[in-house]
């Protein structure tokens, strides 16, 4: 049997209240809020996020993984060789990326049910339009991450895919052009008459495939950025209106090409055996899968459930704009900081990406970043691979940097001090000055320090462990 | 195998050293001619008599024509050597070694940095092809790097952050202090406590005051064989001791390491003093020279240079222990914290502040107390905590018996 094996999803900790848009703007008063990746996040870390999650406790090591985004940090490169770096996988799998509209994420959906191997799909979005517009407060940031194969006695289906149908038209409701930081959207009338008829025949063939009536489905998932399509198509779908899949807007925002596979992952977190699950994807057509969960749905809940990741720390709006390319600040007085080189790069991919250190075979000492000579011992070239992303740590020292070159000052410094062995010096994310004391819990996060000539420098970096993962 | 030193086999016999500060009008050239010149007539010794020269920059040239080609010097073997904060002591170093070894009866050390053509705030960095991890020093800036010490002395010692800060604003208003009767220094004025203890936050609880200054200067001194030495002048500094450390940079890696010491500067003490013959280095020391590069640095290195005991330089530097009228006056020139920090000079700025108290030539209102002792210290460090290179020496006016 082939199907689901798991799921995640990963929101970013800062969050923007749509107040904060309002009063700055001078606009009429705004409820809600919306999630926000820090500056140091982007589509493909945020993948990586919510791809460990996916990984975290599992046997399985994907062959093959889709990487589906509206915002791919690289052209002509491909980010999903980033992720599969850091998710430490086979060199012998694939990566590939879907890019451009959020539909390309049912794509990777359906294109990773169907795969013949393990295969892993990460769907992963920013979403923001100009100052003041509905896409920037009614967007949000986010990254799911969902597993299929055939499974193993750990790593059992969670839900198969019971039927697909899809409708396809073109016509303009969403656009944009490459190197334009916001999209363009025709008059949402117009789009919510096309919406309207593709939905209800995806949604209705799907269910004839599955030989189900919309009163039988237990979980109805809609997703998709034209908002009033999508309420209209929850009201009319002829689901009972408890089987609606809550979409969280009101505190997440919308997060577009992430959005079906986070409130997927949402349901399955929530799911009983044997439900009905039904994905509708609004968006250049219309897409409806519909889910079958098994017995051991229960068992394999995602390690930090997306309700867990709903609380996080208000961003002020300034600060919102500046990260997203949307206000240029003035840059510290200090040189920018060099490129990574490629061959010095590839060296240290296991550590860069990987954050592989290394474990001394005489004396266990735990080295990071990895060098061949042990510092506790001297004993040479006996280490073997350590990875230390997954490993928590504690505070042993720290320092608020108000110099350093960061698009957000000030940087905060910590060393940190791992369970099991092994130290290192990181910067501190998600966090404020007042977050950090000697003896705080950390874990650590896949994150784009900085991008100079062109090149995104990828690294980890530590932050609060704030929720416990499950394992 | 061991380190044997060079105990009183070499002497410097001249110095010079330029004043510190933004020289928007003097280029390298200037500062390596006038720093030479001085030393050479301080010496009475003509710069062409001078058999071979090192010359330590950091980031301001390269290779011994940096300093051959200003000064026109035809035929003489130059070495431009760096070893980060540490690189106007690694100079000095090779030239005692070049003369002690019997290859050249006179070197000169030349020490020089033009830091403020940059345009950017403190130092920077040499620009080496990486894989943009930032190593184990990570990213953060000097700054950052030293005041990663505070919060874990206090832990370890059971101080308040409020009390250090304390500490820290007595020890910048002392180098002030001192700086302000220093005719070379760049920052030549007293600062009020207050002042100093509200500047702007930099790093961690370290505010401006806290940290050394960003200047030009160059500094120099020549190096003969001690029997020569009367030769030149009527008061040699014999060179007592020159010991240096590079560190495993283990601390970054190494749990077992708390941030509330330097290893390598411990280490290199105790070797400093081993050659010198030193037993009681508070109680023998004339004054010391150290790396203020950040008053907590100062703090720590009164314990890691033995001065005092584990825990307790807090209190000493608030009892006035350093101070110029103090029972071991450190940083009698006002320190980095009033020159500022030209990376390839300030080691050999360092020795000229030895070089004027121990010959009795530091001006009457800079004059330390303890003058009718013999010895004093030199301590320069590049690197930062868990990760440095340290150097010091010991030099004094009279031969061991």
């Amino acid at each position: 049997m082939r199907g689901l094996l798991r799921h995640a999803a990963y929101l970013p900790h800062a969050r923007l209240q749509r107040e904060e848009i309002s009063s700055v703007l001078g606009l009429a008063s705004l409820r809600g809020s919306r999630s926000v990746a820090s500056y140091d996040e982007d589509a493909t870390t945020l993948a990586v996020e919510a791809g460990r999650l996916t990984l975290r406790g599992s046997d399985i090591q994907p062959t093959r993984v889709y990487f589906a985004t509206s915002v791919p940090p690289y052209l002509d490169k491909t980010n999903a060789s980033v992720v599969h770096a850091a998710l430490g996988l086979d060199r012998s799998a694939l990566a590939v990326d879907m890019g451009g509209a959020p539909r390309s994420a049912v794509g990777a959906v359906l294109a990773g049910a169907d795969a013949s191997v393990e295969t892993l799909v990460l769907l992963s979005d920013l979403r923001t339009g100009l100052p003041g517009s509905s896409d920037e407060r009614e967007g949000g940031d986010a990254a799911a991450a969902l597993l299929f194969g055939a499974g193993t006695a750990q790593t059992p289906v969670l839900a198969t895919i019971v039927a697909s149908a899809s409708t396809t038209d073109e016509f303009l409701e969403r656009w944009r052009l490459p190197g334009d930081r916001a999209s363009r959207i025709w008059e949402e009338r117009f789009s919510e008459h096309v919406f309207s008829r593709l939905a209800d025949e995806a949604f209705a063939a799907a269910l004839k495939a599955a030989d189900l009536t919309p009163a039988q489905v237990d979980h109805l998932v809609v997703a998709g950025l034209a908002g009033r399509s999508v309420q209209q198509f929850r009201k009319s779908s002829g689901v009972r209106p408890e089987a609606i899949a809550p979409d969280h807007s009101s505190v997440i925002g919308n997060s577009g090409a992430a959005q079906v596979g986070l409130l997927l992952s949402d349901v399955l977190d929530r799911a009983n055996p044997e439900e009905t699950i039904v994905l509708v994807h609004l968006g250049d057509g219309a897409t409806a899968i519909v889910l079958r969960t098994t017995a051991d749905v229960e068992g394999g809940r995602s390690p930090r459930p997306l309700a867990a990741q709903l609380a996080g720390t208000d961003v002020p709006y300034a600060s919102f704009l500046s990260w997203r390319g949307m206000l240029d600040r003035e840059p510290p007085r200090r040189p920018e900081p060099d490129a990574p080189a490629a061959p010095p790069t590839l060296r240290s991919s296991g550590y860069k990406y990987g954050f592989h250190g290394l474990v001394c075979g005489a004396c266990g000492a735990v080295t990071v970043p990895p060098a061949r000579v042990c510092y506790a011992c001297g004993e040479v070239d006996s280490m073997a691979p350590n990875p230390l992303r997954d490993v928590p740590g504690t505070v042993a020292t720290l320092t608020v940097d108000r110099l350093a070159y960061t698009p957000s000052p000030p940087m905060i410094a910590v060393v940190v001090d791992f369970d099991g062995g092994g130290r290192f010096r990181c910067e501190l994310a998600d966090a404020s000055p007042d977050d950090v004391a000697i003896g705080s819990r950390v874990e650590m996060t896949f994150r784009c320090t900085g991008s100079s000539h062109g090149v995104h420098n990828y690294f980890w970096k530590a932050r609060p462990l704030r929720t416990r993962l499950e394992d | 195998m061991a380190s044997h030193g060079i105990c009183d086999r070499v002497a410097i016999v001249g110095m010079g050293c330029t004043t510190f500060g933004e020289h928007w009008d003097r280029g390298v050239d200037d500062l390596l001619l006038d720093a030479v010149q001085a030393a050479s007539s301080s010496a009475s010794l003509p710069v062409a008599d001078v058999d071979a020269f090192w010359l330590g920059t950091y980031l301001s040239g390269v290779s011994g024509l940096t300093l051959s080609r200003p000064l026109r010097l035809t035929g003489k073997p130059v070495s431009r050597t760096e070893n980060m904060c540490a690189t106007g002591s690694e100079a000095l170093r090779q030239a005692c070694y070049a003369v002690a070894s019997g290859a050249y009866d006179t070197a000169m050390a030349v020490g020089v940095e033009k830091l403020k053509d940059s345009g950017f705030s403190g130092l920077t960095r040499q620009s080496i092809p990486g894989d943009g991890t930032g190593g184990t020093l990570g990213t953060t800036t000097g700054p950052a790097n030293f005041s990663l010490l505070a919060p874990a002395y206090a832990e370890r010692y059971g101080v308040s952050m409020e009390q250090l800060k304390e500490v820290f604003t007595r020890i910048a208003w002392k180098n002030h202090v001192n700086g302000a009767r220093n005719p070379r220094a760049q920052f030549r004025k007293e600062v009020l406590l207050d002042t100093i203890a509200c500047s702007p936050l930099v790093a961690g609880n370290l505010g401006i005051f806290d940290c050394s200054g960003v200047s030009d200067g160059a500094a120099a001194a020549i190096v003969v064989r001690a029997e020569d030495a009367y030769r030149y002048t009527d008061k040699p500094l014999f060179v007592k001791a020159l010991s240096f450390v590079s560190g495993s940079a283990s601390g970054n890696a190494d749990p077992g390491y708390d941030f509330t010491t330097f290893p390598e500067v411990v280490a290199s003490a105790e070797e400093a003093y081993k050659q010198a013959g030193v037993t009681d280095p508070a109680g023998q020391l004339a004054m010391a020279e150290v790396h203020d590069c950040f008053t907590v640095t100062e703090m720590v290195l009164m314990e890691d240079l033995g001065f005092v005991e584990r825990g307790t330089a807090w209190k000493h530097a608030l009892a006035g222990t350093f101070d110029r009228d103090g029972a071991l006056p450190v940083n009698p020139d006002g320190g980095l914290k009033a020159f500022g920090h030209p990376v390839g000079a300030s080691g050999l700025r360092m020795l000229f502040e030895c070089w004027l108290q121990l010959r009795g030539e530091a001006p009457e209102e800079r004059r330390i107390a303890t003058a009718d002792r013999t010895l004093a210290l030199t301590h320069n460090l590049g690197g930062g905590p868990g990760e440095c290179v340290s150097f010091v020496s010991l030099v004094g006016t009279e031969p061991n018996t």
